[in-house]
């Protein structure tokens, strides 16, 4: 496989995020490994779901979750298949901290045919404190007929 | 208070008042009612979009999420409560890709009991029959503290 064809997340992201919903959040890359992307996202008072205490609603960070581990399948596999989300279950651990940027990290931890499993946390500075845990299945759109 | 008799549009100010800063940024609205409850849309644009040409799914989980709150306030409001509302968890699932038109989205609460809520909500576009995303959630309830 050629240099160009290896899936890089960095690459992706910062093609992606300067146009769409990504970019009208305003998540970016932070890191990657294997099988798992980490984004962030910056506090911002536009983002804001409770104008009393300024704390992010939680629809971006949805959002950023949805990203993150859909990015970890490709990250697993290496390479870009077409894929759309199947499901996407987020438990709230606690509210965000106002103005600390949030982190979600996805993670890919088994590949089928048909279905890429993904989880991940939301976090704001410390992984062994999440803000939530997510849980999904992405289905593979490139059947391969 | 009852709702009957009350001017619709009087409602759709007052509903529209409580989205907050997250759901303007998205450009939802409160679009109408539907069996007296506020059914919240977008239209179709940049700022939701996903892959192209499509609604990004996290965009969408942020439409059903606040037609599930406007669904409860006004829920608890017709009981007469004011309860604190803390989602617990959400889960989504995405039956048809959202295309480029207005997404409308319904909450439905369940069951509205005095510690938890569990709420139902529905996307859909053009056509009401055929879902795009539904979802359920639950909320812990906290009456507000008597000072």
């Amino acid at each position: 496989m050629s240099e160009d064809h290896v899936f890089n997340p960095k690459k992706w992201i910062e093609m992606m995020s300067s146009h769409g919903h990504g970019g009208h959040i305003g998540f970016g890359y932070h890191d990657h490994g294997d099988d798992w992307v980490e984004l962030a996202l910056p506090w911002r008072k536009e983002l804001v779901g409770d104008t009393d205490t300024g704390i992010l609603a939680s629809g971006p960070i949805i959002s950023m979750m949805d990203n993150a581990t859909s990015l970890s399948v490709w990250a697993r596999l290496g390479t870009f298949r077409p894929q759309v989300t199947l499901d996407l279950r987020v438990d709230y651990m606690r509210a965000a901290a106002p103005e600390k940027t949030v982190y979600g990290r996805g993670e890919c931890y088994q590949i089928k045919r048909s279905i890429a499993f993904v989880r991940g946390i939301a976090h704001d500075g410390d992984p062994n404190d999440p803000i939530a845990h997510v849980a999904g299945t992405f289905i593979n759109m490139d059947t391969g007929k | 208070m009852s709702m009957q008799g009350v001017d619709k549009n009087m409602d759709i100010e007052a509903i529209a008042s409580q989205l907050p800063p997250f759901a303007h940024h998205m450009g939802m609205r409160v679009h109408g009612f539907e069996d007296d409850l506020p059914v919240i849309c977008y239209d179709f644009g940049p700022e939701v979009t996903g892959r192209p040409g499509y609604v990004h799914g996290g965009a969408l989980s942020g439409l059903l999420e606040m037609a599930a709150f406007s669904a409860l306030r006004v829920v608890l409001a017709d009981a007469g409560r004011a309860d604190q509302m803390k989602p617990v968890n959400i889960t989504i699932d995405f039956m048809r890709g959202g295309r480029q038109h207005t997404t409308y989205a319904l909450g439905q609460v369940t069951r509205l009991g005095q510690r938890v809520a569990n709420v139902e909500s529905f996307a859909w576009q053009m056509d009401r029959r055929k879902l795009i995303a539904s979802s359920r959630l639950n909320f812990l309830l906290r009456a507000p503290t008597k000072e």
